[in-house]
This record gives C-alpha cells, sequence and structure tokens, in this order.
C-alpha cells in the first residue's frame, strides 16, 4: 500500500523522533572535534569510556528498576559504599597474608555478595509492604550514606595494592613495539616507547556484566514481565507472574550494578570514600531517560540506556579536554535530561 | 428447571445455590445457574444487583459463602484465579488485563511465554513460535489485526478485545467469561465483537456476558438471567422473550405483579 505524503511526513518525524539520541550524539561529536583538534582520537574515544564507566553501570542500575515503574534514588550512594566496603576488605584481605591479585579478587567478589543487600531490603519494602520507590530507595540512600560514614570515620581508605591501581588503570590489551602482546597490565618497556593501548580493563569489567543483563532483559522471561509489570502490573499479576519476586529482583539487580560501579571506583582511584557516588543519581536516571524510557515504566532497553550514557559521559570527557569545569557537565545534563523529556512529548515514540 | 433434568447429560458448568454476604449485605442470595457448551447466557441487572459478584465468585475473585460449583456434573474448588483458569474457566474484564506496551503474542502469551534453549542450557522467549501461534488463534476466530508487531496501545478497542478473547481461547477456555465486552466500544467495532461471540459459540465454549445493551444481549445471547438485589429475578429464552419484559424484570415491576397475584 503506497503511503501518502501526510503518512510519510509522520513517519519521518517518528523516525527522528526515535532516533534523535543518535543524532545528538553525532552533533555532539562534531561540536567538540571541531573545537578541540584532540577530541577526535581513538585515544579519547578509549578515554570516553574510562571516564563514563560508572555511569554506564549506575545507568543500568536505573534501567531494571525503572522498567518496572519504580526509580531507584539509592544507586549513587550504594555505589559510595561499595567503594568503602570494596577497598577496606582489599586492604583487610592483603593484612591477612594475601597476595594483591588473591585480595583484590576475593574482596571484589564479597562486595558484589554484599551490594545485593541493599536491592534485597528495597525489592522488599517496595513488593511486599508497598512502600513507594521513591521513598523506599530514598531511605536506603541514607542508610548506605550513613554506614559509609560510620566505616570511615572521615577518612577516604588508603594503602591499597599497587596492583589494583595498575588494573584499574591497565587495558585489556598492550601491543609494544615489540609486538609480544600482554593483557591486563601494562608491560615494562624503554623510556620513550610508545605502548598502544585498548580497551580499559574496566570497561571490559562493566561490560561483561551489562551484556549479560542486556541478555537477561531482552531475551529472558524474567526481562519480559519486568515490562509487563512496568506496562500493567494488574495484568502481570492475573496472567500469573510471580511480581513480587520479580520486583525484588529488579531492585536486586539495580544495587549490583551499583556496586560493580563502585569496585571499579576503588581499582581506577586507589581510594573508598562515602560520596564516590554522591553526584552521580542525576546522570544514571538521565541517560535511561535520554535513551528513550519512560518513567512510568513498560520501557527501555539496555542498548538505549548506554547511548544515553555515552552522550554524558562525551559531554564530561569533551568539556574536560576542552579545560571547562566538570560543573558545567551537570547544568549540561540537566537540561539535555529536560530537553529529552520534552522531545518525548513532541514526538510520541509509538513502538518501543 | 435443571433439577427435573437430572439424570441426563450433566451441564459443562453449573452453579448451584451460591450465597455470599459483605457484612450485612447479602449480594447474592441463594442463586443457580447454568451454561452449557456452544450456548451464550446474557446476565443482566441493574447495578448492584449481584451481577459482578457472581461472576467473581465463578472466576475465583470471591470465594461464595455457600453453594457449590459443578464442571461437567463434577464439583470443582475455585479459591483463586488461577484455579479457575485452570479449570478453563477464563474471564475477560473490562480493563482486559493487557499490557499495553507489548506487542500482541507478549500478550497472548503473557506469563506462559514458550521458550527454546540456546546453547543447550539458556532458556529464551521463543519470538517466532509465540507469533506463530499467535497468528493461528487470531486466524481461527477470523479476526484481523494488521501487525501483530504492533503494540497493545495503537490498537482499537475492538481489536484489544480481540486479542484479550484469543487469549483465552488459546489456552483452552472452556467458558469465557466477558464484562460488559461492548462497554467503550465504537458502534461497528461492537458488531465485531458480538461476531466474534457468536463464532466462540459455533466453536462449542460456553459464554457468560454481562451487559447492560438489550441489543447485544438479544442479538448475541440465547438465554437470559436477571439479576435483581442479589437473588435470580428471571430467567428466559432469547426466543421467547421481549425486551420490554426483561427491562421489566430488572426493574422489579413483573415480580411485584406476580407476588401479589
Amino acid at each position: 500500500m503506497p503511503a501518502t505524503t501526510a503518512e510519510r511526513r509522520s513517519s519521518l518525524s517518528e523516525t527522528l523522533g526515535r532516533n534523535w539520541i543518535g543524532i545528538f550524539l553525532l552533533v555532539l561529536i562534531a561540536l567538540f572535534s571541531a573545537l578541540s583538534r584532540a577530541f577526535f582520537s581513538i585515544d579519547t574515544a578509549q578515554l570516553i569510556f574510562f571516564n563514563g564507566t560508572e555511569v554506564f553501570l549506575l545507568a543500568i542500575a536505573e534501567l531494571f528498576v525503572i522498567i518496572t515503574g519504580g526509580i531507584d534514588l539509592s544507586v549513587g550512594f550504594v555505589m559510595g559504599f561499595s567503594t568503602v566496603v570494596t577497598s577496606k576488605l582489599i586492604v583487610a584481605f592483603a593484612a591477612l597474608g594475601l597476595s594483591p591479585l588473591a585480595s583484590i579478587l576475593l574482596g571484589s567478589a564479597a562486595m558484589i555478595l554484599i551490594g545485593l543487600l541493599p536491592g534485597l531490603v528495597n525489592g522488599w519494602l517496595v513488593a511486599y509492604l508497598r512502600v513507594p520507590a521513591f521513598i523506599a530507595t530514598f531511605s536506603m540512600l541514607g542508610v548506605t550514606h550513613g554506614i559509609s560514614e560510620l566505616m570511615t570515620q572521615g577518612m577516604p581508605t588508603k594503602n591499597l595494592p599497587a596492583l589494583a591501581g595498575n588494573i584499574g588503570n591497565g587495558s585489556f590489551l598492550y601491543i609494544p613495539p615489540s609486538g609480544v602482546l600482554s593483557f591486563f597490565l601494562r608491560p615494562q618497556v624503554a623510556r620513550g616507547q610508545i605502548v598502544v593501548a585498548i580497551l580499559p580493563d574496566m570497561v571490559v569489567f562493566a561490560f561483561i556484566f551489562i551484556l549479560i543483563f542486556a541478555f537477561v532483559l531482552g531475551k529472558m522471561k524474567f526481562g519480559r514481565h519486568l515490562y509487563a509489570i512496568g506496562g500493567n502490573i494488574d495484568a502481570a499479576i492475573r496472567s500469573g507472574i510471580n511480581v513480587k519476586r520479580d520486583l525484588i529482583v529488579s531492585y536486586v539487580i539495580s544495587s549490583m550494578f551499583a556496586s560493580l560501579a563502585g569496585i571499579s571506583y576503588v581499582m581506577k582511584y586507589i581510594t573508598g570514600k562515602p560520596d564516590a557516588g554522591a553526584n552521580m543519581l542525576l546522570e544514571a536516571i538521565a541517560a535511561v531517560v535520554i535513551g528513550g524510557a519512560s518513567m512510568a515504566g513498560g520501557s527501555g532497553t539496555v542498548g538505549r540506556a548506554i547511548l544515553g550514557a555515552l552522550v554524558i559521559a562525551i559531554l564530561e570527557t569533551g568539556l574536560r579536554i576542552l579545560g571547562m569545569q566538570t560543573f558545567m557537565t551537570y547544568i549540561l545534563v540537566g537540561a539535555i535530561l529536560i530537553l529529552a523529556v520534552i522531545i518525548d512529548q513532541v514526538f510520541p515514540n509509538r513502538n518501543r | 428447571m435443571a433439577e427435573i433434568k437430572a439424570g441426563t447429560q450433566a451441564h459443562l458448568l453449573e452453579a448451584r445455590n451460591i450465597t455470599k454476604r459483605f457484612g450485612g449485605l447479602v449480594a447474592v442470595d441463594d442463586v443457580s445457574f447454568h451454561v452449557d457448551a456452544g450456548e451464550v447466557v446474557a446476565l443482566v441487572g441493574d447495578n448492584g444487583a449481584g451481577k459482578s459478584t457472581l461472576i467473581k465468585i465463578i472466576s475465583g475473585v470471591h470465594r461464595p459463602d455457600s453453594g457449590e460449583i459443578l464442571l461437567n456434573g463434577q464439583k470443582i474448588h475455585i479459591d483463586s484465579p488461577i484455579d479457575a483458569i485452570d479449570h478453563g474457566i477464563e474471564t475477560i474484564y473490562q480493563d482486559l488485563a493487557l499490557a499495553e506496551n507489548m506487542d500482541v503474542p507478549s500478550n497472548i502469551f503473557l506469563g506462559r511465554e514458550t521458550t527454546k534453549k540456546v546453547l543447550g542450557v539458556v532458556p529464551v522467549v521463543n519470538q517466532e513460535h509465540m507469533l506463530k501461534e499467535s497468528r493461528k488463534v487470531l486466524d481461527r476466530l477470523d479476526i484481523k489485526i494488521p501487525s501483530l508487531k504492533s503494540n497493545i496501545r495503537n490498537l482499537s478497542g475492538g481489536q484489544r478485545q480481540a486479542v484479550a478473547i484469543s487469549r483465552s481461547i488459546y489456552w483452552n477456555a472452556k467458558v469465557l467469561i466477558m464484562d460488559e465486552p461492548t462497554a467503550a466500544l465504537g458502534i461497528s467495532e461492537q458488531k465485531k465483537v458480538l461476531e466474534l461471540v457468536a463464532s466462540l459459540r459455533t466453536q462449542g465454549i460456553a459464554i457468560i456476558i454481562i451487559s447492560h445493551q438489550m441489543y447485544d444481549v438479544f442479538s448475541v445471547a440465547d438465554r437470559i438471567i436477571v439479576m435483581r438485589r442479589g437473588i435470580k429475578a428471571g430467567e428466559r429464552m432469547v426466543a421467547d422473550t421481549t425486551t420490554e419484559e426483561i427491562v421489566s424484570l430488572i426493574v422489579g415491576a413483573e415480580s411485584v405483579e406476580k407476588r401479589s397475584q
């Protein structure tokens, strides 16, 4: 059936409305490339992903609960809590005489388990006690912040093994002039020699989890059920979906990703402090909404949330390269968040 | 009456002496009725007459204070909506219980998605199978929806109703209970839904329809049960009655007349 002009026009505006974020991304890259000759390069691309690792992880944390129609305000301080616990565990394990690598692996693994707890409590409050997600997770923000402060007493964790920083700031693959490849850690080379580094370790670490959970969300029954819960919770209940369990799991996944962000932070900056993720809630929610998810629930994908997070990461690193203060990022992220919501209302996405 | 015919073949669904009280209010008072395969029974009555309560007892939302429910002559216990569905009793409420943010197959298979194994272990939702099966059931019911991949949000009221009905039929509904299926639909869509009901009847489904619309009742039902203030005020074959008689049963004029005789 041939489309009428009006139909074609509406489908064009729809296409633009749906893909504005991609176009915006290209404009942003063009703009920064024009303003700074250093911007358009492989190194900058890697830097964007390196700097943005926590934003990517927190965006996914937020996505899983936003799809159900909820919100998780605690992700930033669960991340801070995670930096404190992870760093203290690693230091403690090392003090017990474990090797640096064993301490790091054990500390991180333990944190991933501990990191399930805040989500378990959040989800239980939301699913069983019907506490609004806003209140439950806002309280969790306070609780995790307080516990972290008690644990650190105002002193960021110190004395982590140097290996942590080497991993955190290392890359997956190194190509030195000798041509002998090495993985994960920067090889020792003579001064002045250039080593090509590919894919920061923490980006690999983050994307292993992100890809697994993209699969869970997009392809498995559990993921479908989250969309159904966000779309029509009564329909989900009546169709026999275990709504309470699924809600709890979504909050657990959220706090797990917040913990992963904390682990990444510890490796990169070799410290842990309660407010490590204090400013990141805005970015996490903004990434998901810029990626086209509705706060009412029922929509959003991992791919699009990552695209949203990428906008923020590019902005952050781009402004830094231009020598501007990072506070500018917050203002711009706030503005783009509002813009995303307005665009969404002008060009309603029909199928997401 | 049903009792007189005892010994002949049992009814597909039969409710006997159902009573339900909410505090001091007797919402359903000693009501008995039945429906057979390939029969459409309309349940009519004013607001608060007890139609919805009666339906909710059969669909497992409420439990009766007394009375029993029989399926093919066997007494069954319906303690939850899942019990009712397990017995092949499906209810389509006015809100249809569809996830509007999802497509047609996702809704037909909501909560019962079919999966296939990837790498031999990981169960993945089998989209192709769900799409194929959805198309089959829609074709069988002669329902036309332009794109099954479009979200429920983009479908008309009649199409949504059709999706909800298809879901019940796909999952082997023997008894289909419909609460005001034509309310909130345009005229041509109302007609389509009624045609769909008629086609379900020919496929041997027992259908109970709650409706306020006399036109619907008379165009699609075989039998009409009138409820008034919790009691069964009357039962008529559509062929033997008129709109006027049913309306007077609903408002109570006729029985007042009978009582005074």
